[in-house]
Order: C-alpha cells, then structure tokens, then sequence
C-alpha cells in the first residue's frame, strides 16, 4: 500500500538574525532585510512524508503559496527528495491573512489525489500555527497537530504520537488526514547530491519568462513568446519544470482571497525594546531558590 | 544553521583559487555525459557549481548533525556481539544514513554507476569537512577509495555488481590488507596466521571449477564488518613476494567472522576488527599476481590522501577550540592570547592547518590532472601526434609528482595534526586535558594518522626518493617561475636561497649512498615540502580571486571586519616563510654534518634491551 503525500511549506524571514538593523520604527520587520529561509518546522513535515514515500512508496507533492522567488524552497524541496512541486502564486492573494491562506492552499490540495497532507506545526514569522487546523477543515479531512512521531499506517488508519506540552498522547484516525509536525518529530535530511545537480536547473513557468526576457533584451513580442514556448517545453521534458497556479486555475471564489477574504484586523504592534534594568541577586540556598522559582511562576515565565 | 564549508573561509578561497575548471574538464572528459545523465553538467561553470552545492550541503550535515554526535560515539564506541556482527555507536549509524541520503557515498564513481564524478580535490575537501566533524566517521565516508579501485581494475560485471550499492550508501567497504605479521611490510601477506579451526596454514585457494575461497585471518582491518571486503592474499604460495599476491572481493557472509575488535586510543567510531575468513568465496579483483604492486598501491595512494584529509580536518577543529577558549580565558588580567608565548602558538597552528591545506589540495590537484590525462589518453586520446606525445609526457610528468607529494601530504598533515591537537590541549591548560572539552578527543583521533596508511617513517622513504632524483628541484624551477606579486619578490629570493641548500643536501646525500638518505631522509623531505609550501603561500599572496577574508577585531570572533585575501596570505607567507629560512638552514647544515653514529654506535648508544615495565 502506498500513501500519496501533499507537503504545505512557506518561505519565511530567517526571524533567528532579527537585529535592531532590521526593525522598522513601528516595530514591524524589513523582511527584505532578511534572508528568506525554509521554514524550520515544514522540513520536518516533508522529512515525515519522505520517511513514508521510503517505507511504503507513493508520491510527493509539495505546495507552497507566495512570490514567485518562493520557487527556491520548492527546489529546496526536490533536492530532498519531493517528486513534484506546485507554486501558487497570484497578485490577488497578497494580504491573505491565515483563515484565506488556509481557503487558497485547500483549493490547490484538492486539485491533487492525496492521503495524507502535512504541514509544519507552525510558521516562524507569524508563529500563529492555523494554517495547518483551517485547511483540515476547508478540506473536511480529520487534523492531528503537534505530531513527533508516526507509530502506525496501515491501509485506511494512521497511529502517530502527539505532543501535548507536558506528555503525549496517542491518537488515530482515519485516512485521509493533515498532521502538523513538530520540529522534534525528526531531524531533517539534508539535500542530495544528484538531486541537487538534477534540480538546480528547475524552473517556474515565471521563471522561464525572466529567463527569456533577460537573454533577449532586444526580441520583439512574438519572439519572445515562441522561446518561452520552446524552453518551456524543454524544461518540461527534462522533467524540471515547477508547477505554477493561480486562482482562476484553483477555481478559487475571489472574495475567500487575499484582503477581502482576511477577516484578521491588526489591533496594535508593539516595539519592545529589551533592555538591561537592575539586578537581583538570590541568595545560595534553599529558600532563595525556592523564592526565585515562586516569583518566576507568578509572572508566568515558568508554567 | 552551522556549516563546515560556509564557516571556513581557507578552504573557501582555494576552491576560487585553484583552476577547478581544468579538472572538471578533465572529469567530465569535456562534458560528453550531459546528455546521457541528468546530474552531469554541461560545463565548467555548471561542474564548480555542483561541487560547491554539494560542499555547501555536506558542510551543513556535517556541523548540523555529524558533530553533535562525535562525543557519544567516541563514548560508546563500537560493539561486538556474540554471532560475530558489530553494532555501530547509534550516532554514526545515524551519520552513515544521512551521508547516503545526501547522496556522498560515490563521490568520484562515474555517473553510470550512480557515482557523482567529482574530482579527488573535492573528495579531498569532503574529507576535512567530515573529518572535522568526526574524524572516525571519515573512516567510512573516506573508504570511497574501495570502491574507486573495483572501479579501475575489476571486471565491468563486478564494477555493475558492486558499485551502484556504494554510491547509493547501501554498503560500505573495508581493505583487508594487515596479518599479525605483516603491517608495514605487505610483502610478507599469506593470508595467514595459524588456523586454528584445521590448524593447518590459512590459504587462498581455488576448487575444481575454478571459484576462489579464503582462508585466514586478518588483522587491524579498519571497518572489518563493512559489508565489502577487498582482500589481499597470497594466490601463488611460490613466489614469496609482492608478485605472489592477487586482490580478491569477499562479501560479508556467516563465512566471515569478526573475532576481535581492538580496543583504541583514539578514533573510537571506527570499528578496527581481527577478520577471519572461513572458507569465504572471493572473487578475482583484475589479474593475479598484480594485487599487491598494481591495485594495492594504488588503493594506497588515495587511501593516503584520504588520511591527510582526516587530519586537516581534526587540526582546524582543534585550533578553533584553541582559538575560541584563547580568547575568552582570562589570567593576570588579560585574555590569555594577549600572552606572547600563547599567540605565538595560536598563530603557528592556524599558519601549519593552512600549509597542509595548500599542500593537500595541490596534491590533489596534481593527482586528478594525472588520472584525468590518462583517462582521456585511454577514452579519446588525440589524432594530433603531437598533442598526444604532449599529453602523454604530461601524464608522466604529474605520475613522479603524484608520487612525491602523496606521501609528502600524507606525512607533513598527519604530524601537522598532532602538533596542533597537542598544542590546543597546552592553550587550554589543565581543562585541555579534561574531558570536558574535545581538545583530548582531538589529540586522541590524531595519534594514529602518522601510523596507518604508512607510517611517517614509510611517507619519508617514498618521498625522499622524488626529493633526490630531481622531481622536487623541477617542481620547485617551475613554481619558482610563476606569476607573483611584487610584494612577495623578496620572498621568493630566500625560498631560491633555500633551494640551493636543499641542493647541496641532496648532494651530500648522494655522496653518502642509499643508507645514508635514509637516515636523513626526514630533514631533507621537511626543507623540501617548507619551500613548497613557501612558493604556494606565494601563490596564494597572488591570486587572482578578489574576496574579503574576516580578520580578528580585539581578538573576538567578531566576521564584521575584513582584509583581501590576498593582503592576509601576503602576512601569512612572509611569516612562514621568514620563521622557516633559518630552519632550513639548520636541516641542511644537520644533513651535511655526516654523523654515522646510528649505523656505528647503535648498541653503545641504546644500550641493552631492557625490562619493560
């Protein structure tokens, strides 16, 4: 029995590096300023679905939704080992916030046959971690998040292991299903050589057309458009090229996408600044470590 | 996210400075196999393209997922279960699965047996970059060389058998070489022992229909339980020397039993096994009687390479431990690299990690030129007869250079680590020697790189003869006639005055007979390779690639201020070169002194053989 994966994974800032340099004023970030990374916990999604393509075979497919220069991380994602991979990019899915993200991504989902979707638990640029839940519901699929570890698939039912922050709890359910990874379910592998020298060359139908354009500054129109056709279709039967979508091919309802489909009103953004205030010393002994762990409960730092 | 390549800026400015591109060319044998595979490049830029992603790639296994592992597996160390099995430390069972997802398990294989076709100079960097992280686990990553010579000399139905599994990671290998009586003097192989099973003499042996089976023991076999064993035994019992020996490919099976595993200083990762082969059916490697003089040797060379690899690798982690604890240690006030006798030491490790660089990877360089000329002399060799009797006088030309500067890495890199592995524990004084810090490991893994794949004493031999027949003076006419900087010129005036006393040496030398240049076989190989690494440091001082190096700011490991490349190998040359000049006098003087008393006066001056103990 083999199982036909579908990974959802997102381009994120490289929040790690966040400096003062890279602050605006009103405490949002340059993300031009930082280096755009794949999203931790989406490798561990895709490590998990590779885990099970090399168990009990199947396909892989993995989607992200973004800027065309998003392609890198799906490259990224065939030099690890990914059969396919599908870019959803469209001007009217800018400001989606996760409730039309989740619409959008479950449009491109159900354009694929699948059993299992996964996700990474959660992104580290919003860290709201609703991706992965409102498209288990837009699908109608069951969801079982914070998973690290997979114990059992056969035919029609998943066993995986949960985290539940202070244990874990074993649950199970039927196929189809979305899992959100977490980042302890597995330590990613890293990208495969051949693959790599394979892969590097694959391209997004976008990618193509900037390709063209900047090798032929001086082509007319009609030119231009017979060698994109031509490379594309080299591309194609080369096996490198990059699925690209956009909402009229999702048969998306417009008003679910982008601005007019995000619901989410930013309330306040709060710049805080850390700084150095006086210290407190706590005396060696029992009851200052006592006091010290007391007063780190009450102000929550500790749970 | 930590990575090996992308943290190391050395091995990043020679992968620029050196001409990659000819090699590629040459690997690639002018790019036919583009069409044909779809991971071969089409060209040169595309070929140095791949090797740095997958560099790139590598360094990030290795600094991500290797390293952090290194200390249980040196802890844990390997397992020999009662059937005979071993069981790896968990972590570099973990490591060899990563190593072959990442799809490095065949780095200079052809593509057609799924290898990436790589020359050995990136093999090489591989080999520092996982060595770093774990010098044991490059006794797996760094046995490609098995595989590489069932590539060159078995039968095209062993190489479709066999290769695809190794570069797929799915077996790894061993060189079954060393009997109890026979380590340094391979000649000496029976394949062996006593057997203790018919107590009769172990043997290789043929039945009726001609298949082959081995009989014996082997010892000290690094990665014994590896799933591929080439075994060198003897197949003609009349002929008592390396002629008499062929090259056989044993499969692990019931009939091979590991009966021992060595308990080591050092290198705890890397299972070292006492084998013996029980009647184990083997397979021909090429011809008889060529195993030792063609195949082994061979084998040995890339082996050799492979050692000096591991141990640049386990220098630059013990000089950043050094580095990193220098600075931040604080003693009469100050951090103690502010201490003269401290940063002297610091400064001579870093320069020593960079010299076996420039001379490994020149080595590398000048072996994958020679490989690849006598591949295109093989597969396409040129109508023009002039070009072919050029190309062919080419391949001769880098053979005697190969053959002088492998075991010149081999041994200038293997001492070099333990020099700085012993100096990183003295910079950290007493915590050095703790095991709370990986200085002690270092120094541990390091001990064995001046022994296995030939000793010190062994590279100083192979080596001493290019020394004295005049491979090393060309070399040296033909280094001294490149292209440098005019702020390098005085320089290369005292490496010329270094070289007339290398060759007043070699004269002395000369005069003196074989026994002789054995005897001061070392100081003349140490002043040949430290006017080598001069003139290369010189190179490096004039090289074309313009990039910006990260510098020391109030000796904090702080990469915002920066220098040329060029401006920093300038500083590093004329240290090394100025410290060196008055060395090389003085090797050259202790050469020409003619002291005999080694041969003269042995027993006066060692005395009786003493109680051990």
């Amino acid at each position: 029995m083999s199982y036909n994966c579908v990974v959802l994974v997102k381009q994120v800032p490289d929040t790690k590096r966040i400096t003062g340099d890279v602050m605006n004023d009103d405490g949002t970030v340059k993300r031009s300023a930082l280096p755009a990374i794949f999203n931790p916990e989406d490798l561990n999604a895709l490590e998990l679905a590779l885990q099970i393509k090399e168990c009990y075979g199947g396909h892989i497919t993995v989607i992200t939704m973004g800027l065309p220069a998003a392609s890198a991380i799906l490259r990224d994602s065939l030099y690890r080992g990914a059969d396919d991979a599908v870019l959803v990019t469209d001007p009217r899915c800018a400001a989606s916030d996760t409730l039309a993200t989740s619409y959008i991504l479950s449009c491109a989902v159900r354009k694929l046959d699948y059993d299992i979707v996964l996700c990474g638990r959660q992104a580290i640029d919003g860290d709201t971690a609703q991706v992965g839940p409102q498209t288990a519901e837009k699908l109608d699929v069951k969801q079982i998040t914070y998973v690290e570890e997979l114990e059992q698939l056969d035919d029609k039912e998943i066993t995986v292991r949960r985290n539940i922050g202070n244990g874990w709890q074993q649950v199970r359910a039927e196929l189809p299903v979305l899992l959100t990874v977490t980042g302890g379910a597995n330590e990613p592998r890293v990208a495969a050589a051949k693959k790599m020298m394979k892969y590097k060359k694959a391209m997004t139908p976008f990618e193509i057309e900037q390709k063209i354009k900047t090798e032929n500054p001086d082509a007319n129109q009609a030119d231009i458009k017979e060698l994109i056709e031509h490379k594309s279709k080299e591309i194609e039967q080369a096996g490198l090229l990059i699925k690209q979508w956009n909402l009229d091919y999702l048969d998306a309802d417009l008003s679910w996408c982008g601005q007019s489909g995000s619901p989410s009103k930013v309330h306040r953004i709060q710049s805080v600044v850390l700084a150095a205030k006086e210290s407190k010393e706590v005396e060696p002994n029992q009851k200052g470590v006592a006091d010290m762990i007391h007063e780190l409960i009450e102000d929550k730092t500790i749970a | 996210m930590g990575n090996f390549y992308r943290d190391n800026s050395d091995i990043q400015f020679l992968f620029r400075h050196i001409d990659l591109k000819a090699l590629a060319e040459l690997s690639e044998e002018g790019f036919k196999f583009a069409g044909e595979f779809d991971s071969a490049p089409a060209g040169a830029d595309e070929a140095i393209q791949n090797y740095e992603m997958v560099l790139d790639s590598l360094g990030q296994l290795s600094a991500e997922f290797i390293a952090p592992r290194a200390e249980d597996v040196d802890r844990q160390g390997n397992t020999l279960n009662e059937d005979g099995s071993v069981t790896r430390p968990k972590g570099t069972a973990e490591a060899i699965e990563k190593l072959g997802q990442a799809e490095v398990m065949g780095f200079t294989l052809p593509h057609r047996f799924g290898g990436l076709n790589f020359p050995n100079l990136v093999y090489s960097i591989a080999i520092e970059i996982v060595s770093r992280a774990d010098a044991a686990l490059m006794n797996i990553f760094g046995l490609q060389g098995i595989a590489e010579t069932i590539n060159a000399f078995a039968d095209e139905e062993i190489k479709q058998q066999y290769l695809p599994d190794f570069s797929a990671g799915k077996v790894t290998g061993a060189m079954v070489l060393t009997e109890p009586d026979a380590g340094s003097d391979l000649q000496a192989i029976k394949v062996s022992g006593h057997d203790q099973e018919k107590e009769q003499p172990a043997r290789v042996y043929q039945d009726a229909e001609g298949n082959w089976f081995v009989r014996g023991v082997k010892r000290f076999i690094t990665n014994g339980c590896g799933e591929i064993l080439l075994v060198l035994a003897r197949s003609e019992p009349d002929i008592s020397d390396g002629r008499g020996l062929s090259l056989y490919l044993v499969e692990r099976g019931p009939w091979v039993k590991v009966r021992r595993l060595e308990d080591k200083l050092g290198i705890h990762g890397s299972p070292t096994c006492e084998l013996f082969f029980n009647d184990a059916p083997a397979k021909l490697i090429g011809e008889r009687q060529r195993g030792l003089i063609t195949y082994v040797m061979s084998l040995m060379n890339g082996a050799r390479i492979g050692i000096a690899g591991q141990s640049l690798g386990i220098a630059e982690a013990a000089f950043r431990v050094a580095r990193d604890y220098a600075s931040t240690r604080r003693q009469f006030g100050v951090t103690i690299e502010k201490l003269p006798a401290v940063r002297d030491m610091l400064i001579d490790m870093k320069i020593a990690v960079e010299a076996g660089r420039a001379l490994l990877y020149e080595t590398s360089r000048v072996v994958d030129s020679e490989l690849g000329i006598l591949r295109r002399l093989d597969s396409n060799p040129p109508e023009d007869k002039e070009q072919a009797k050029q190309l062919k006088n080419d391949s001769r030309k880098y053979k005697r250079l190969a053959a002088m500067l492998t075991p010149m890495s081999k041994y200038y890199c293997s001492e070099m680590c333990n020099m700085v592995a012993y100096d990183a524990i003295q910079v950290l004084g007493g915590s050095g020697y703790m095991r709370d810090y990986a200085c002690e490991r270092y120094a541990r893994d390091a001990r064995i790189t001046t022994i296995y794949e030939g000793t010190s004493q062994l590279q100083v031999v192979a080596a001493v003869r290019g020394v004295c027949s005049g491979t090393a003076e060309k070399y040296l006419t033909e280094l001294a006639g490149q292209d440098y900087d005019e702020n390098v010129k005085d320089l290369l005036e005292i490496l010329a005055e270094g070289t007339e006393k290398m060759k007043e040496a070699i004269t002395f030398i000369k005069d003196n007979g074989n026994e002789y240049m054995d005897l001061y076989g070392r100081p003349l190989v140490d002043i040949a390779i430290d006017l080598i690494n001069g003139y290369l440091f010189c190179s490096q001082a004039s090289t074309k690639v313009d990039m910006q190096v990260p510098i020391a700011e109030n000796g904090q490991a702080d990469a915002a201020k920066t220098i040329s490349v060029r401006q920093r190998k300038a500083q590093i040359a004329r240290r090394f070169i100025t410290k060196n000049a008055p060395k090389i006098a003085a090797l050259a003087e202790l050469i020409r002194t003619g002291d005999k008393s080694t041969f003269n006066e042995y027993e006066a001056l060692v005395g009786p053989v003493p109680e051990v103990g």
